[in-house]
This record gives structure tokens, sequence and C-alpha cells, in this order.
């Protein structure tokens, strides 16, 4: 078993399998984003309350379970980076950041442009938009510490001390709309009862939803293979096969 | 050195930065962890007299009264167990309607009218076309009727 | 089905329409950065090789 663990997370031997990989995200991504699209701006009823402003939601939700899928992501794997110094790891979680922030930043973007018609307000410093925010800055914090410290061993472990600090936040922006009155309402579909959706709009956000996890798989795989040609310049692997591109 | 000095500086900071995003997050939390008081509160005596604070509740259908010169509107808002009247005079969020949530951001007048400064809507987690929303309705109303006239 | 209807969206064109254009943005940015991030790593790793490469040269020379 361990020797398979680290077999498998031999920064080269991952480098050669998450080539034949990236194809099988990135095809599925593009064809179920076709088909969400299609079925959430052309199939999907209006709301009975919001009329079409509610087709935010398929960019919406889908980007806010990602900022916090991808932030367990970071953390899982700056954890496993810190205490059995398995490489990769620490590789997969710098990779996570930039696109965990993004889709942090579309959530953020978004919910305002939502809030704006339906709420009457830009925004409003209630629990679920705070905390929101906050992750967003603990990635950024997370990259800046990244980039500040030159020695790439402390890099890791200052940053991965933070990522996993970070990770109380999480179940915070989760339970934000039931622990506290919050003007954002409460969960839709990520309960344990029948979501309170139409089916003609939760088959949208589901598709869209599965397109942007495999969107990110596809993206962390060549992100981690640039951070292992980056971190692995020296090696006579790295050499050789640049010298033949 | 002084490239190694500058580093260090940097680290430090980007630390601080962080500590004062979090502590400023806090803070926001700490005030707002209720981001509004529901009417009972505010008849209880909960809410704070002297400065502003926003109330939350479901708006009472039929009380909604509007000033016909300007954009001034009164209307009553519920959480089923107590009541606030609201006056505002402004441009209403377009999910107001009565029967809908909806939050407030003003102060109680020594009369106990709360006088409000801004208005937001406040939505439910419910989506559904407006056909099935008014089929829902109409099979309510059928079995309200049913049980009524005992044929349940 | 009318199109001028479609994109007016019940009158929530510009919220509707400018969320989904920056969910296009972020999505492509996604796509672009790390590609030329590739290209960045792989031009430097081929620089330091001829580097190298010139430096054991030299050595060889003297």
């Amino acid at each position: 078993m361990w020797h398979w663990i680290q077999r498998f997370s031999s920064p080269k031997h991952f480098y050669v399998i998450s080539a034949k990989l990236i194809p099988w995200f990135a095809v599925p991504t593009a064809l179920l984003m076709i088909v969400g699209l299609y079925q959430g701006l052309f199939v999907a009823p209006p709301d009975y309350q919001q009329g079409e402003s509610y087709r935010i939601m398929f960019v919406h939700v889908p980007a806010a379970w990602m900022s916090l899928f991808i932030y367990v992501v970071m953390a899982v794997s700056a954890g496993i980076g810190l205490i059995w110094q398995i490489k990769l790891a620490d590789m997969v979680a710098v990779a996570s950041a930039p696109i965990g922030a993004s889709f942090t930043f579309l959530a953020l973007v978004t919910g305002s442009l939502w809030g704006k018609p339906m709420w009457g307000t830009y925004w409003v410093w209630d629990a679920r938009l705070t905390s929101e925010l906050i992750l967003l800055f603990l990635y950024f914090g997370y990259m800046a510490l990244q980039s500040a410290i030159e020695d790439q061993r402390t890099a890791d472990k200052a940053s991965g001390l933070l990522a996993i600090v970070g990770v109380v936040n999480i179940p915070i922006i989760h339970y934000s709309v039931v622990w506290w009155n919050t003007l954002h309402q409460g969960a839709t579909v990520t309960k344990f009862a029948k979501p309170s959706i139409d089916i003609h709009m939760l088959i949208p956000l589901l598709l869209m939803a599965l397109a942007f996890q495999l969107f990110y798989f596809a993206v962390i795989l060549v992100r981690t293979r640039n951070e292992v040609l980056y971190r692995e310049r020296n090696r006579r692997w790295v050499r050789e096969l640049i010298e033949q591109l | 050195m002084r490239k190694r000095s500058q580093r260090k500086l940097l680290v430090v900071g980007v630390l601080i930065g962080v500590i004062i995003a979090t502590a400023l997050g806090l803070k926001a939390f700490n005030q707002n962890l209720l981001y509004f008081y529901s009417p009972s509160q505010v008849k209880a005596g909960e809410a704070p007299a002297h400065h502003s604070f926003r109330v939350g509740g479901m708006v009472v259908k039929g009380s909604v009264k509007r000033d016909t010169k300007d954009l001034g509107v009164r209307f009553v808002v519920t959480d089923n167990a107590a009541t606030v009247k609201i006056k505002y005079t402004g441009i209403l969020p377009d999910l107001f309607r009565e029967g809908q949530g909806i939050v407030a951001m003003g102060r109680i007048n020594p009369d106990g009218t709360f006088v409000a400064e801004q208005v937001l809507a406040k939505h439910d987690e419910k989506y559904m076309p407006p056909e099935v929303a008014a089929a829902l309705k109409a099979g309510k109303k059928l079995k309200a009727e049913q049980r009524k006239n005992g044929t349940i | 089905m009318n199109w001028s209807e479609f994109f007016a969206m019940g009158g929530y064109a510009v919220y509707v329409w400018s969320s989904y254009a920056l969910a296009f943005v972020v999505i492509v940015g996604n796509v672009v950065l790390p590609l030329m991030q590739r290209k960045k790593v792989i031009a430097r790793i081929k620089r330091a090789i001829r580097r190298d490469a010139i430096l054991h040269d030299n050595s060889i020379a003297r």
C-alpha cells in the first residue's frame, strides 16, 4: 500500500499519467457545459417569484459549491504534504489556490448581481456573504505566502498551515444561513431533504455543477503538471523530456 | 541580505494583513450575528432603542398602503407572533410584495412606528415555474374547501 | 421563441448577462493562464539547459 502510494505520488509518474487523463475531463466538461447552458437558458421555466433573474443561479451556485470544494482539496493536500512530506500533495495545494480564488470571486460577484434586483442591494454584511468574502481572503493569503517565501519547503509549510487553519471557515459558510438570521436564503439542494426546486430547474443546475467539477479536475491536472516541471527543473528526467519537445 | 530582509518584511506584512482581514470579518460578524430582529424581539424590547437596527418579517397581506403623492409606503410585518408597523419612502426591490419576507433598516419612532431608511426583500429557497405555483395554490384552496364541506 | 425577448431576460438582462459574461471570462482565464504558465516554464528550462551546455563546453575547452 505505502509502496503503491509512493510510486503513484512520484512527480514523474504523475506527469506521465496526468497527460492521458486531461482529455477525459476536458471533453465531458465542454459537453456538459453546452447541455447545461442550453437547459438553463432555454428549457428551464422562469421562477414564480424571481422571473428570469434566477437564471444567474446556474453559474452562481456551481461557483459557490466549487469555492468550498476546492478549499477542502487544498487544505487536505496541504495537510498531507505537511504530515507525510509528499511533494506532489503540496503541488496540488499550490495549483488549487488560484482556481479556488477565481470561483470564489465569481460566486461573490454573480451573487451581488443577483442581489441587486431581488434583494435591493449589491452587498450586505450578513453571515453568509461575509464568510464567503473571508474565504476569498484566505485564498489570497495562501497565494501571497507562497510567492513571498523564497525557500520552497518553508513556503509550503507556512501556507499549508494557513490553509489548514482556514478550514474552520468552511462549515461556517455552509451553516451560516442556519445558525444566524441572514438575508441570504437557506439551502435548496444541499440538505437532508428533498430539494425545494422544480425538476426542470434542478437538471441544468446539477449539469452545470458537474461541468464545473470536471473543469476543476482538468485545470488542476494542467496546473499541477506546471508545478512539477518547475520544481523538478534541475532533475534529469525533466531535462530529457524538455529537450525532446 | 537586503533582499532577504525585504522578503521577511513582506511575509510579516501578509500575516498582519490576514489577521486584520479576519478581525474585521469577525467584527462584522459580531455586529451582525443577528442580521435582523424579529417583530417578537422588537416587542420584547430586545432591539436597540437609540440607534438604528434591522427588523425582518413577512409583509402582512392587505397591509400595504401607498402614498399617491410620493414614493411613500406603509405596511405591517409579522413573524406570526407579533407585528411591527413600518413607514418607508423610496424605491422598493422587485421582490417586495404582500406575503413576502423583507428586512428593513431604520429606527423606532416614539409612537411605535418603524421608520425605514432601506427595505430589502428576502426570498426563500424554493424555485418553481409560475404554473406549478398556481397549481399548488389551487390545490391548497381545493383541499381547504373540501375540508370545510366535510368531503375529506 | 423570440430572440429579443430572450436577450431581455424579463428586464433583468444587465444582471443575467453580466453574470454569464463574467463566468465566461473566469472559465477562459482558467484555461489560458495555466497554458501560458506552461510555455513560460518550458522556455525557462530550455534556457537553463542551453546555459548549462555552454558552461560544460567551456570547462572542457579549459
